[in-house]
């Protein structure tokens, strides 16, 4: 097409994007409704994929909106709804005390210098850049970025993945036993659940 | 088995834009067309099971009735709830019908599938597929878009700041939820097969002969029927269709999570609920049955693909119909159930099956060795886990009895 040539591609997608993410993370920082909040969470989620789609990593684009934005995002607004927490806070009543107020101007800040600092020590080169193509990490177009991620996931990185399974087993686990009901003759009930009859006197 | 489509390999020009401006154009087209169809079969058919007439007032066999009905959406009157949050509400009927269409996009839908042509077909000197968009992720797009669908039916009970669009849009998401895991591993099996992930290597996977020569080579039969028979019923249940259709369960819900909506947005959710389950039936057919892929008989080869495509089609449409018709609805802690203890642990012994068979193929090692193995430690694991049940429902039922005593 003619009214495309010399406007670099990569750039417009790169630069939407961006758009689209920013605009999503400011959203769910500055809604009072979480609702809305977890929605622009969504809209983040989504600029990131195609940032990853423009930097040819087909699968984690899936892969981030099918986890993050298919079912953790789901599952945060499944509580939401369940607990009734839907609705706007009126922050100025319950409003951040003490050292609150600063600690997280600092530590936005000291988040925000991190990248700029890694931007400014690669010369500016902080996008599109890919490391020297080695035999090993080099990407190309005969083999799908699917094949080269499951191979060096299990060889080389065979032992962090293992872990980080363990990690999630242990999580499940641990969320069953919290979700359990203990049944013990020391028991105690609590007296707001069980029926009044119960309750001591 | 890693081809993009071939019309992206040259030059991008203006020729190849407007052969993508039409292949998005047929694309829309025909499934919107394909959905009028299906409104019209479904509700003639039902007639027709339950002994009715139904639709039979405008045109002939009533076939125009879809857009008698769609002219009638137009012009009712759109309401707002009063409680209902109003930017949400006005966004989820799209939500629900954006990722429906965007299914469609990656359904091969015709190409002949030999070795030689590959399923590319010339059109204007350009050479391409019947498909709108080859990704090599067409399987997690798909996926994807269903697992988004979720947001469209969510959202949308939960805008309408009333209690039954809540309840219906809480079932909705736990079942969408609990029945995309299901899904997605009985789809491991294909893409383990096909060795990609993009649907047009997985119809070229399936063209030919195979089996004797007489059975064809579908995912069907060499994945072993089963992860086909949990892809349909999970399917089943992500649709939310009868007889997993709880979300909209009339006699408890009113009309579940769009009984607020009214007019064209309500015709919005009518319309993706239509539609997806004309995708999922292009899904399955892509997946399991060879999409487009057949032999070819008289006349131009090209005709073929359509016909063959079209004619699976048509039969799971018939049996999401079918369904429709015969079964009655589950109990909500018999769908949970039915997708966690039953079609959850199926799919993943039977990818690990597929996956030794595979290994057990690749190192030339004794298949019976191998699959006695696996189905050993895939009985040892049933064995735990119907353990791990009939434990709990013991438990459960000790507790209801301490209740009751109470």
């Amino acid at each position: 097409m003619h009214f495309l040539e010399g406007l670099a591609p990569e750039l417009v997608v790169f630069v939407l994007a961006g758009l689209v993410c920013i605009v999503g993370a400011l959203g769910v920082v500055l809604n009072a409704n979480p609702v809305h909040a977890a929605l622009s969470l969504v809209a983040t989620l989504f600029g990131v994929a195609v940032l990853f789609l423009a930097q040819e990593a087909n699968f984690l684009a899936a892969v981030q909106i099918i986890v993050y934005a298919g079912a953790i995002v789901v599952l945060f607004l499944f509580v939401l709804m369940l607990l009734g927490i839907d609705r706007a806070e009126d922050l100025s009543v319950d409003a951040l005390g003490g050292g609150q107020r600063l600690a997280a101007c600092i530590l936005g800040v000291g988040i925000l210098a991190l990248p700029l600092l890694a931007f400014a020590s690669t010369g500016g080169e902080a996008t599109g850049a890919r490391p020297p193509a080695t035999a090993a990490n080099a990407i190309t177009k005969t083999t799908p970025d699917i094949a080269q991620l499951g191979e060096s996931l299990f060889t080389t990185y065979l032992f962090a993945f293992e872990v980080t399974s363990v990690l999630l087993v242990i999580a499940v686990v641990g969320a069953v036993v919290l979700a359990r009901k203990v049944k013990r003759a020391d028991y105690v009930e609590d007296p707001l659940t069980s029926p009044p009859s119960e309750v001591p006197t | 088995m890693f081809a993009l489509d071939p019309l992206f390999s040259g030059t991008f020009d203006g020729a190849v834009f407007l052969i993508v401006l039409a292949k998005v154009v047929i694309a829309f087209a025909l499934l919107l067309v394909s959905v009028l169809f299906m409104i019209w079969f479904e509700r003639k058919l039902h007639a027709d099971m339950s002994n009715r007439l139904g639709p039979n007032r405008a045109g002939p066999f009533g076939i125009l009735q879809t857009l008698a009905d769609g002219i009638k959406f137009f012009f009712k009157e759109d309401l707002l709830p009063d409680r209902a949050d109003k930017r949400i509400f006005i966004l989820a009927p799209f939500l629900s019908l954006v990722p429906a269409f965007l299914v469609f996009s990656v359904i091969p839908l015709g190409g002949v599938f030999t070795a030689e042509k590959q399923g590319i077909v010339t059109v204007f000197g350009r050479e391409t597929y019947v498909q709108l968009a080859d990704p090599p992720i067409g399987v997690l797009l798909i996926l994807a878009c269903s697992s988004i669908a979720v947001y469209g039916v969510m959202l949308a009970g939960w805008s309408s700041g009333s209690k039954y669009p809540l309840l219906g849009s809480v079932r909705a998401t736990a079942q969408m939820v609990s029945y995309e895991a299901a899904l997605g591993l009985s789809v491991i099996a294909v893409v383990m097969l096909a060795g990609s992930l993009s649907t047009h290597d997985m119809v070229m996977v399936q063209a030919g002969e195979g089996f004797g020569g007489i059975l064809p080579r579908w995912n069907l039969i060499a994945t072993g029927v089963v992860p086909f028979v949990i892809f349909v019923i999970a399917g089943t249940a992500e649709l939310n269709r009868p007889p997993f259709d709880l979300v909209e369960a009339e006699q408890e819900l009113v009309g579940g999570f769009h009984t607020e909506y009214s007019s064209i947005r309500f015709a919005l959710f009518f319309l993706a609920e239509f539609m997806n389950t004309v995708t999922m039936s292009a899904i399955i057919v892509t997946l399991f049955l060879g999409g487009p892929a057949g032999p070819t008989f008289f006349g131009p080869a090209l005709m073929w693909g359509p016909i063959w495509f079209a004619s699976k089609l048509f039969l799971f449409l018939f049996m999401f119909v079918w369904l429709r018709a015969t079964l009655p609805r589950f109990r909500y802690d018999q769908l949970m159930d039915l997708g966690w203890k039953v079609l959850i642990p199926i799919s993943l012994g039977w990818m690990l099956l597929l996956a030794s068979l595979n290994v057990a193929g690749d190192a030339g090692w004794n298949t019976f060795v191998v699959a006695g193995a696996a189905v050993l430690i895939g009985l040892v694991a049933y064995l735990m886990l119907a353990g791990a049940i009939a434990t709990s429902a013991r438990r459960r039922e000790q507790a209801e009895l301490e209740g009751s005593i109470r």
